[in-house]
């Protein structure tokens, strides 16, 4: 492998889980261009997603859908469903009775939940690794200089469409007009006679799903999950989120795939044990020196 | 000793106050003479260490409002400044005590330095990426430090007339000596409440631009908190090391940081006794729930939920405090966010 082979096949890599971080890191920026709220819970919702869609493919496994790669759509469904349905629950028990308090509680009660549902799928799953089955039994397409397994295209083809999706939903719908709206002033919007708290709900709803979403693919790529994945995965994809600026959505996906390239050339070209290192010195320098994110979101004065 | 009592000293109800603590002081001086049980003795010494650790997050957290997800790095400091210098270089538990507490404090100057200007939410997560590194850096780095293998230590031993006496692995000498620690931290932090930086923190905590306002310095005072609550950690993890004999990266993960937290809420941000009660409660009660060990987990996850919903005050928080955390219009929030907003902005 020539070191161009080498450079090229690692932006593959990274492209693909810097899908992955991107889906998780829209959940973060939605909620928090909303209610200005990070949801610390928000890595373990992308757990319990990796969970659902296991628990999904263990119901099927077996007789006519053995090796049927169709078995993924209610895995996703599932999956989206119960995430989203859970991000809905967890903002009415643990964050809306707080709205009023100051930020120091709510970031309390969420560090709470993230902690109960992690503990919750140990003691559910087990604390060891779970295999994750696979899919697409090795099959890829050679681009001359790379290689990119048909996994990865699964990865970033459907990363695309949920974004894209998400995207489309956001700026075209009635919904999306008014989740705008309470992001842009949410007492104003609450003028406008738009239900604000509808409107965070649906904000979980998707994230949540997106993030669920996010966990199955991971589980896909790695073969393997456990209970305390979400947590590194959540601070990767929320490094992800502030790196394109928290709030904004294109910035959420643009980060995730830059984060994820830059992990992968640091696996690369230093070394793997420093990966996650790279993950949070990236985070602590944004956070310091560029807070708002790189891709600046236009703010209105 | 919560902010409340503050306010009450000199109007007659510091009295039953003094007299509940000394009462507390000779009840836990008593314990070892009838309860020889090491395993209760035990339990009683890591109820300090994590007493020590509350502390010292109190100030940064409790009385500053700074949360700290990163404590367990303070906590690290102080434990692997005593094992590397006694690894490396032979030097014995008491002379590390000032070492330990100097390498967390410069940790938290390193620290404090870098975030005062954050708050909130990013505040949280700069200090948990802190913890994380400085973990991982421990991991990673066997040479210096063991590794994920840790290092052995010596256990403390003292001088008396017949030779050296070694504390080993008795349990009694780490009680008395644990109690002796809690005592200083406790005392330190009863005075600093009382002192113009316990009130400044507070004033700070409570509105930064008002404070800046009166001619308090917020950032100094920011870093103060930091260091002061490392060097807290520091001891405690001086303690940890000299006790265990052993260190090692996994004692200073992301859930000790999240224990510790779990404690200061459960008895009250800001209150000195809560910090005791919630250090107490929090290890002695999964201690007796040893039964139905998975479950422990929970527990703290919980605690955190609960006390936010129900008393975000803790056990044993002041009016004060319950006000604050549960105000009666969003006016906060809102003041809060448009602070925010400018920080950004600028």
């Amino acid at each position: 492998m020539t070191p161009l082979e080498a450079f090229c096949q690692q932006v593959i890599n990274g492209l693909a889980i810097g899908m992955i971080y991107a889906l998780i890191a829209l959940g973060y920026t939605m909620v928090y261009g909303v209610i200005q709220l990070i949801n610390f819970a928000h890595g373990e919702v992308f757990m319990m997603g990796a969970f659902l869609g296991l628990t999904v493919f263990g119901a099927f496994a077996g007789g006519a859908w053995q090796g049927n790669s169709l078995v993924l759509a209610p895995m996703f469904i599932a999956g989206m469903a119960g995430c989203g349905a859970l991000g809905v629950a967890m903002e009415r028990v643990a964050y809306r009775p707080l709205r009023a308090s100051p930020r120091l509680a709510v970031l309390i009660t969420a560090i709470g939940a993230s902690f109960i549902l992690q503990n919750l799928m140990m003691f559910v799953w087990g604390p060891c690794d779970r295999s994750f089955p696979g899919f697409f039994s090795g099959a890829g397409l050679d681009l001359g200089v790379v290689r990119v397994t048909a996994m990865q295209g699964f990865i970033i083809a459907s990363s695309v469409a949920m974004m894209v999706g998400l995207q489309v939903f956001v700026t075209r719908t009635m919904t999306g007009k008014a989740l705008r709206a309470a992001s842009e002033d949410m007492v104003a919007a609450r003028l406008m006679g738009i239900n604000v708290d509808r409107v965070i709900s649906i904000c979980f709803f998707i994230g949540s799903g997106l993030g669920g979403a996010g966990g199955i693919l991971y589980g896909m790529y790695y073969n393997t999950i456990t209970f305390h994945d979400g947590y590194l995965a959540g601070i990767k994809a929320f490094t992800a989120a502030v790196l394109g600026g928290i709030g904004s959505l294109p910035g959420a996906m643009v980060g995730g795939i830059v984060l994820g390239m830059g992990e992968g050339m640091a696996a690369g070209y230093l070394s793997s044990e420093w990966k996650n290192v790279f993950t949070f010195a990236v985070l602590l320098v944004l956070l310091l020196c560029w807070p708002s994110g790189v891709l600046r979101k236009a703010r209105h004065e | 000793m919560s902010s409340g009592d503050v306010e009450n000293l000199g109007t007659g109800r510091a009295g039953p106050l003094r007299a509940g603590w000394a009462a507390l002081c000779l009840l836990l001086l008593a314990i070892p003479l009838v309860d020889r049980n090491d395993y209760h003795l035990d339990t009683l010494v890591n109820t300090g260490i994590f007493a020590i650790l509350v502390l010292g997050l109190n100030v940064i957290t409790g009385w500053c409002g700074l949360l700290n997800l990163g404590h367990s790095a303070f906590f690290a400091a102080g434990a692997y400044a005593y094992a590397l210098l006694n690894a490396r270089l032979g030097l014995p538990f008491w002379v590390c005590l000032p070492a330990s507490t100097a390498a967390a404090a410069l940790l938290g100057l390193a620290i404090g330095s870098c975030v005062f200007r954050l708050r909130g939410d990013y505040l949280a997560l700069v200090t948990l990426g802190c913890g994380e590194i400085v973990r991982i850096a421990l991991t990673n780095l066997d040479r210096v430090t063991g590794g994920p293998n840790g290092l052995i230590v010596a256990h403390p031993a003292v001088a008396v007339p017949w030779g050296r006496w070694e504390f080993g692995i008795r349990s009694v000498p780490y009680y008395y000596l644990t109690l002796a620690a809690v005592w200083l931290t406790v005392s330190i932090s009863a005075r600093l409440e009382r002192s113009g930086f316990g009130r400044a923190w507070t004033a700070v905590k409570e509105d930064e631009v008002a404070a800046s306002c009166t001619g308090i310095n917020a950032a100094s005072l920011k870093v103060l908190a930091f260091v002061i609550g490392a060097a807290m950690a520091g001891l405690a993890g001086w303690l940890f090391a000299g006790k265990q004999g052993f260190v090692s990266p996994e004692s200073f993960d992301f859930v000790t940081s999240i224990m510790v937290v779990s404690m200061l809420v459960l008895g009250g941000l800001g209150s000195i006794g809560g910090a005791l009660v919630g250090a107490a409660a929090l290890t002695i009660v999964p201690e007796l729930l040893r039964p139905v060990q998975e479950y422990r987990m929970f527990l703290f996850g919980a605690v955190l939920i609960v006390m936010m919903l129900f008393r975000p005050q803790g056990l044993l928080g002041g009016v004060r405090l319950a006000q604050e955390m549960r105000p009666e219009t969003e006016r906060v929030r809102q003041e809060e966010d448009e602070t925010l907003a400018e920080d950004v902005r600028t």
